[in-house]
């Protein structure tokens, strides 16, 4: 196993949206931190920092995962996918986001990231959710602005449903 | 050093109270900064914050108003002379008369918990000081600049030009909140100016559920007097607000914001009022979505179902009887607000008819019946927006306000521009915060210019240097679609008048016979005769010399309005308060289940008057916001603080912020009434249900409960006790005593409690030995970093802990009593630190199993404070397993390595493990 020092820097290189990226962090350097301050992606947001609010969702490795409860040098080599990687490159909004805009399903956008991210993974293990699968994968994350039923409406939007 | 380059921040209530952002020689809440750490990233700062360790002296502390209230209580301020900081009476009409007249007169008294809406955003800022001139830069996700403006300047001694506050043009949720930033932001002023660099700071949530603002906590009690058939005859609030450790402005807002509209949606005309500010040793409260409007329609909404229950009148029928007739608007109620319009018993009645009420109450006799508990509760309510912002002066008397001078006012400000190239900008000093502003101002725009909303820009970050703004500017008191959608309009219809004039020159045609649709500006009915907006409006920077005659060249229209009712106070006390009054009419229906303490809520309906609609989309989005923020005041969110005042709820662990699957299924109805208070009939909307779903709410379950005798929020816990005729107690409550407070024996809430048993590989008095042996526990305790034995029974030790990312070292003491060799000893310790201090008791059993196993028992109570403790008990409680956890594999290791060997033994360090272990 490699061993680290504390204050150490440690070359980390991920795969996000696709490309591959690299950078250094210390081993205490939280992955959110890495993503926003090394990397300048600032799409992925930090509610809490404790896990609980899943403002920091991304998928690494084809899970949803919270990533400030990692650790910037524990992904070395995986595959990430953030918000940044949802449109199509030519900016185009793709379904499950324009469904979001299309039903207010974001008002000052903070906890957005997050859902969005959850949202894309379960669509994908379930792809016709009902309701109330919708709001049980939705209690995962912590949204104070909308109280969660436009949201709700999107991702059943966008389930074509 | 940083408070030399400060002067206290001044507020409405004129007692000597200094309040400074940082603590100067005493700490009066758990999270008032103590200390400022500037360092190049935040990973170094939170190394360095564990190199600072604090001596408290440690005084008495309470988080209960009545407590502080208490003639033997600690002063907060020893020169006010009294906790109760602010203490004012009024009277409207004759409400003693009313009292001796009415049939029947119905009282209750409550608490109303503290919660806050916890925006996802926290706060964040970066401040700069420059020379030449000197000059103060602040950019942050502020809500303001608002009166605060003016506040900051005085606290940094510097004209309004040298603070420059810009704000970002989006935030991530407010809901008031943000408006509590601005000590900080003169704190981080003074920094920079200390340093001569930029300061910057992200608060981390942490931080925010322990040291930014809440909702206000009250002690309140209401009185109402009826006629036997119904009519309220008259209502007596006593409203104890639970200020925290300082007034911080906007405060005393809060209990002032309802008051000129005390009446609700009723005609009632005499009232009286008793209004009394508490510090005690909490944050400081400030705005919160629906400000004063819960803890108000607490008192009035569950005092008219009272009333109905005493008379066995319908609780909607009692409403009806009562509301404001649709004929009497403009209505001037007795406290000086001036409803615009409405017409409440309709929109009751649509509630109604959503809800099938008949339907539900036949259910609710099913129901039962069949032995549920089964509750129907509503609450009618009118909702305040664009405020007055003389409304705060209520504070003072009527000749104190005499020499202050006259305030008052509500100025909105709106930009409505177009450049030489024809494209149009609006700018708003109206941070939005979701709200969805640009959306609406956008399509305003565009309405009156003939263009599409997507040729608009809206700018919304306001910079106090270049932007138009005001006193009142801000985005707070739901003033967008109240006030500032106005100024918008005002100045848009500016730009459009412009147009029009010079359309008819050049088309030889009066400018009333021209208008503006489709990007062009057409003679009406003849678009063949049509010249395109841009070109127009181009004109006015291109050819200033062909414009008509008189016209000023340019097209840069600002509006300042004041809406005029916005008067300031008379010498009655009477104040119009707010622009815009919407209402809303909630109603709920709840099963609460015995066996579980669950409250279900099987019906919720809601109905709004907003005025006319602006935006479907962004008003629904923001009732179904506001209802959650209600529901989950009733149901989850609290902040709640132990005997010794120590905040019990610093993570989204213990605050239970509201999640999908727990929001009941809302029915919305509308009944519009236009406001006739501005250009476009709107009205301000966006508090809603928060203000009443939790009065709603209560009112269903103590229907379902048969008393009145209910207390927010309604958790699982009460619920149970309260349905099976239990007493409640908190969760996690252990006696212990921290301070010496007036409840100091009282039950502490959120006391860490615990038990467990371990299998060991040693006989017991192996264990025995080696559990009382300083070089062992030394080297298993985690983080003992010292150790040493005072005396055969006392030991002393140093440990580094972390708690959920709060690291410190910790000093303990622990005594050994009731020492039995070989079977059990108890153990006493204390253990105090930069972050947090505690203290606690636990016992060890001992017990053989076979030759070389012993089963260790042991149990604990505890009690921690500071920072810490505000990690909250769910976390603390699994960091103590861990540690525990921890403990005893090294400790067994160590066993089996040293089996054999006969050692001194010392159980101090399990102690330690025990209870400084969590600190
Ligand atoms: S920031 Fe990661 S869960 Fe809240
Ligand atoms: S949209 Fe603001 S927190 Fe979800």
């Amino acid at each position: 196993m490699l061993r680290i020092k504390p204050d150490q820097k440690q070359r980390v290189t991920l795969t996000v949206n696709g490309k591959l990226v690299s950078g250094y962090a210390q081993p205490r350097l939280l992955l959110t931190d890495f993503l926003r301050h090394e990397m300048g992606m600032y799409g992925t947001h930090v509610g809490c920092e404790h896990g609980v609010c899943g403002a920091c969702t991304i998928i690494i490795d084809d899970v949803a995962t919270r990533s400030c409860l990692r650790y910037a040098v524990q992904c070395d080599g995986l595959e990430l996918r953030t918000v940044e990687g949802l449109a199509e490159p030519d900016g185009k909004l793709n379904t499950l986001q324009k469904a979001f805009n299309e039903n207010g399903a974001l008002q000052c956008g903070f906890c957005t990231a997050g859902i969005l991210m959850s949202a894309t993974k379960f669509l994908q293990d379930n792809p016709k959710p009902d309701r109330d699968e919708i709001k049980e994968m939705l209690s995962g994350h912590i949204c104070r602005c909308t109280g969660y039923e436009q949201i709700v409406r999107a991702i059943f939007q966008a389930s074509g449903q | 050093m940083v408070a030399e380059t400060i002067s206290p921040i001044p507020s409405a209530v004129r007692v000597p109270i200094k309040f400074y952002p940082i603590a100067l020689d005493r700490v009066r809440y758990v999270g008032e900064p103590i200390a400022v750490v500037i360092a190049e990233d935040r990973y170094v700062a939170e190394d360095a914050l564990e190199l600072i360790s604090v001596d408290y002296e440690a005084l008495p502390a309470t988080a209960d108003p009545e407590a502080a209230m208490a003639d033997n209580a600690t002063l907060l301020h020893e020169d006010v002379g009294s906790n109760v900081v602010h203490h004012r009476t009024f009277q409207y009409g004759d409400p003693d008369g009313a009292f001796e007249r009415a049939d029947r007169v119905v009282k209750l008294d409550w608490r109303y918990p503290r919660y806050a809406s916890t925006p996802m955003e926290t706060y964040g800022m970066v401040a700069n000081f420059e020379k030449q001139p000197d000059r103060y830069t602040i950019w942050s996700n502020f809500q303001g600049p608002f009166i605060l403006h003016a506040l900051m300047t005085g606290a940094l001694g510097v004209p309004g030009n040298r603070l420059r506050l810009i704000t970002s043009p989006h935030s991530g949720g407010s809901f008031g909140i943000k408006q509590a930033m601005f000590p900080y932001m003169v704190l981080l002023a003074a920094c920079s100016r200390l340093l001569g660099c930029p300061v910057k700071w992200i608060e981390d949530r942490l931080e925010h559920l322990t040291a930014s603002s809440t909702g206000a906590d009250r002690a309140d009690g209401v009185e109402a007097a009826f006629s036997k058939d119904g009519e309220l005859l008259a209502l007596k609030f006593n409203n104890i607000v639970n200020v925290g450790a300082f007034v911080r402005a906007p405060e005393p807002a809060s209990v002032y914001r309802m008051h000129s509209a005390s009446n609700g949606c009723y005609r009632v005309r005499d009232i009286a009022v008793e209004n009394r500010l508490v510090v005690t040793n909490t944050t400081p409260i400030g705005l919160n979505r629906g400000y004063g409007g819960p803890q108000f329609y607490y008192a009035l909404e569950r005092v008219m179902d009272a009333g109905a229950k005493a008379l066995a009148i319908d609780p909607a029928e009692i409403r009806r009887r009562n509301f404001i007739q649709p004929e009497q608007f403009p209505y001037k109620a007795p406290a000086g607000a001036t409803y615009d319009s409405g017409n409440y018993e309709t929109g009751l009645k649509k509630a109604l008819d959503l809800a099938a009420y008949d339907a539900l109450k036949e259910a609710r006799e099913e129901a039962r019946a069949e032995g549920k508990l089964f509750g129907i509760g509503m609450a009618a309510g009118i909702e305040p927006s664009g405020s007055n912002m003389a409304y705060v002066t209520l504070a003072q008397t009527p000749e104190e306000r005499a020499k202050a001078g006259g305030r008052s006012g509500g100025l909105g400000t709106a930009t409505v521009s177009v450049d030489p190239s024809g494209s149009v900008t609006v700018k708003t000093v109206s941070t939005p915060a979701g709200q969805g502003h640009q959306t609406v101002a956008a399509q305003v725009v565009a309405d009156a210019l003939g263009l599409r909303p997507d040729q608009i820009d809206v700018i919304t970050e306001v910079d106090t240097l270049t932007s138009a703004w005001s006193l009142a500017s801000g985005n707070y008191a739901n003033r967008f679609s109240a006030v500032v959608i106005g100024a918008i309009a005002n100045a848009a219809e500016k730009v459009a008048t412009k147009i029009k004039l010079i359309a008819a020159e050049n088309l030889e045609v009066a400018p009333e016979d021209i208008e503006l649709v489709g990007g062009n500006a057409q003679v009406v009915g003849v678009p063949e005769k049509a010249l395109p907006v841009r070109r127009l409006a181009a004109q006015t920077h291109w050819h200033p010399a062909g414009l008509p005659e008189q016209m000023e060249p340019g097209l840069f229209e600002t509006t300042i309005m004041n809406p005029e009712m916005l008067d300031a106070p008379d010498d009655q006390d009477r104040v119009a308060s707010a622009v815009t009054f919407g209402y809303v009419f909630d109603l709920a229906a709840v099963e609460i289940h015995k066996d579980t303490g669950k409250i279900e809520v099987v019906k919720y309906v809601s109905v709004h008057d907003v005025g006319n609609v602006l935006n479907e989309i962004v008003v629904e989005g923001q009732i179904y916001g506001g209802f959650a923020h209600g529901i989950a005041g009733a149901l989850l969110e609290e902040f709640v603080y132990d005997a010794g005042a120590n905040p019990q709820a610093g993570t989204f662990a213990d605050y239970l912020c509201i999640t999908a699957p727990e929001i009941p299924d809302l029915t919305i109805g509308h009944f519009n009434t236009p406001s006739p208070h501005n250009t476009l009939g709107a009205k301000g909307m966006g508090d809603g249900s928060s203000m009443l779903a939790p009065t709603a709410i209560a009112n269903a379950a103590a229907d379902a409960l048969d008393t009145f005798d209910v207390n927010l929020p309604l958790t699982l816990n009460k619920n149970w006790s309260a349905a099976n005729g239990r007493p409640y107690e908190r969760a996690g409550a252990a006696k212990a005593k921290v301070g010496d407070g007036p409840r100091e024996e009282g039950a502490v809430e959120g006391g860490l409690k615990g038990e467990g048993t371990v299998e060991l590989s040693a006989s017991p008095i192996e264990v025995w030995e080696l559990l009382l042996d300083p070089d062992t526990l030394a080297a298993v305790v985690p983080g003992c970093e010292e150790l040493t034995q005072l005396s055969d029974d006392s030991f002393s030790a140093e440990v580094k802990i972390g708690v959920a990312g709060i690291k410190g070292v910790y000093s303990a003491r622990i005594d050994l009593r009731d020492k039995i060799e070989g079977e059990s000893v108890r153990l006493v310790g204390k253990a105090s630190g930069g972050l947090g201090f505690g203290q606690g008791e636990g016992v060890v059993e001992l017990e053989h199993i076979s030759e070389n196993r012993t089963r260790l028992s042991y149990s604990y109570s505890a009690n921690v404070g500071g920072k810490v403790a505000a990690v909250g008990q769910r976390m603390l409680g699994t960091v103590t397993k861990l540690l525990i956890g921890q403990f005893f594999r090294g400790f067994d290791k160590r066993l089996r390595n040293v089996n054999g060997n006969s050692r001194r033994v010392s159980i101090g360090a399990i102690l330690k493990r025990l209870f400084q272990g969590r600190y």
